[in-house]
């Protein structure tokens, strides 16, 4: 008896749990769309900071200029192209196909950096 | 850097007896705005309270001014003010002996393209004793539009971006834009179109021309770390090589450096409104912020002197202090 009874709770416990985590597993499909992923560069003393990234598919990535100096970030194959930036002025892409994307500031051509996208 | 000596300081640059140490030294006078004087090859350098003394040139047969970087619209610690530095420097050309025949503006007249930025230097302009401007685009001229309102502005009677040639009293001028279409990881850049223009423009010259080109970024490799150097101008050089003297004007790196290949002396102009790091000594080559009381002695203009007979220019360079 006392093991039937152990049995059922067992099995009580069991279910809730599994239940338990069905509601988990339901809270986080409620929020599938996870928040976009974002990250920073920093132009400064003429240069991309950081000059190399890798992120994923979907990540948005904004410029921020902290020279005294204007600066733009252009794409080699023209995909995306800011205006021109002065100081504190910022521009944003978000990379939503994979690929490698060379780029570089078309007042300072000798300043450049990479997104590898995944 | 204080001035050292009142004295001339000539030197003689053919190796007969060179003195190098005063040459070197001449060169770091320049970068603090004291003067530096090339004629018939031979430099010379005055303190800059001797130059009102020099007087009239009576052998003269051409002289211009050239100023370059002016970035109006620029507005940061290095300089708040650069129309009080711009007005600077017109007052100086308005205060040498021989008013010069026209002025030279080496590119970066504005610093953000914007027309009001390009107005307010056509204004200050107007007070100089030199009436004529010719100007060349710097980086800063030709944002956001590939230098259409540059064009608009300045280009008339100009070939692509902005390419011309001019005589003055025999001196062969030759206005270059090496700012546009600028290749990722590249420096300045001529492009063949210019390329073949400026072969034919000078083909039919007599090598006994005197020419002078004027360009924004340095036509020789001053420092490519900092894109201080233009990718094809060694080709432009093969045109001028049969010339007996070729004179190449820049601006772009903020700081004045010479220096003299053969028949062709190089020569870059202070800015009107800030100054830059020497090669290498800092992170970038972005604008320097000086003591207060230093801004006028390093920023500055070039009077450039053509006498009919003398091999090279005279090319003075004074300090709006």
């Amino acid at each position: 008896m006392r093991r039937r009874v152990s049995t059922g709770v067992f099995l009580a416990a069991l279910g809730l749990g599994i239940a338990g985590l069905g509601a988990r597993a339901g809270n986080v499909t409620a929020t599938a769309q996870t928040k976009p992923e974002t990250r920073d560069v920093t132009i400064d003393n003429f240069t991309f900071g950081p000059a190399d990234l890798t992120v994923k598919a979907g990540t948005t990535i904004t410029w921020t200029n902290r020279d005294d100096i204007p600066h733009t970030v252009v794409n080699t194959d023209k995909v995306f192209k800011s205006k021109v930036l002065d100081t504190d002025e910022k521009f944003s892409f978000t990379f939503s196909t994979p690929g490698t994307f060379s780029y570089f500031c078309s007042i300072h051509p000798k300043m450049t950096g990479k997104v590898v996208v995944q | 850097m204080s001035e050292k000596k009142k004295d001339e300081l000539l030197v003689d640059h053919n190796n007969d007896g060179v003195d190098r140490r005063g040459f070197l030294t001449c060169m770091a006078w320049a970068g603090t705005g004291a003067l530096f004087v090339v004629q018939g090859g031979v430099p010379k350098s005055y303190s800059l309270s001797s130059l009102l003394k020099l007087g009239p040139k009576t052998a003269t047969e051409l002289s211009f001014v050239q100023i370059s970087d002016s970035h109006m619209g620029f507005s940061k610690p290095a300089n708040p003010d650069v129309v009080a530095t711009l007005n600077a420097a017109v007052d100086k050309i308005n205060g040498l002996a021989t008013p010069p025949e026209f002025l030279l503006h080496t590119g970066d007249i504005s610093h953000l393209s914007k027309p009001e930025e390009f107005d307010t230097v056509d204004q200050v302009l107007k007070s100089a004793s030199a009436k004529n401007v010719f100007f060349v685009p710097g980086e800063h001229d030709v944002l956001g539009d590939d230098g259409k309102q540059y064009l608009e502005r300045y280009g008339k009677g100009s070939k692509g971006a902005g390419w011309y040639s001019f005589d003055k009293k025999g001196v062969h001028f030759i206005g270059l834009v090496n700012v546009l279409n600028l290749k990722a990881g590249g420096l300045g850049t001529l492009g063949r179109e210019q390329l073949e223009w400026l072969a034919s423009d000078v083909k039919h010259l007599k090598s006994s021309t005197p020419i002078v080109v004027f360009a924004h970024i340095p036509l020789w490799s001053v420092y490519p770390e900092w894109g201080w150097g233009t990718d094809d101008s060694a080709q432009a050089l093969t045109f001028l090589k049969k010339f007996g003297s070729v004179t190449v004007l820049n601006g772009h790196i903020h700081q004045t450096l010479q220096k003299v290949e053969g028949n062709v002396t190089f020569h870059t102009a202070a800015s009107t409104a800030f100054p830059q790091p020497q090669p290498g000594k800092a992170d970038s080559p972005g604008p320097m912020k000086v003591p207060a009381e230093q801004p006028k002695s390093i920023l500055g203009i070039t009077d450039v002197t053509s006498v009919r007979g003398k091999h090279a220019l005279a090319i003075v360079d004074s300090s709006l202090a």
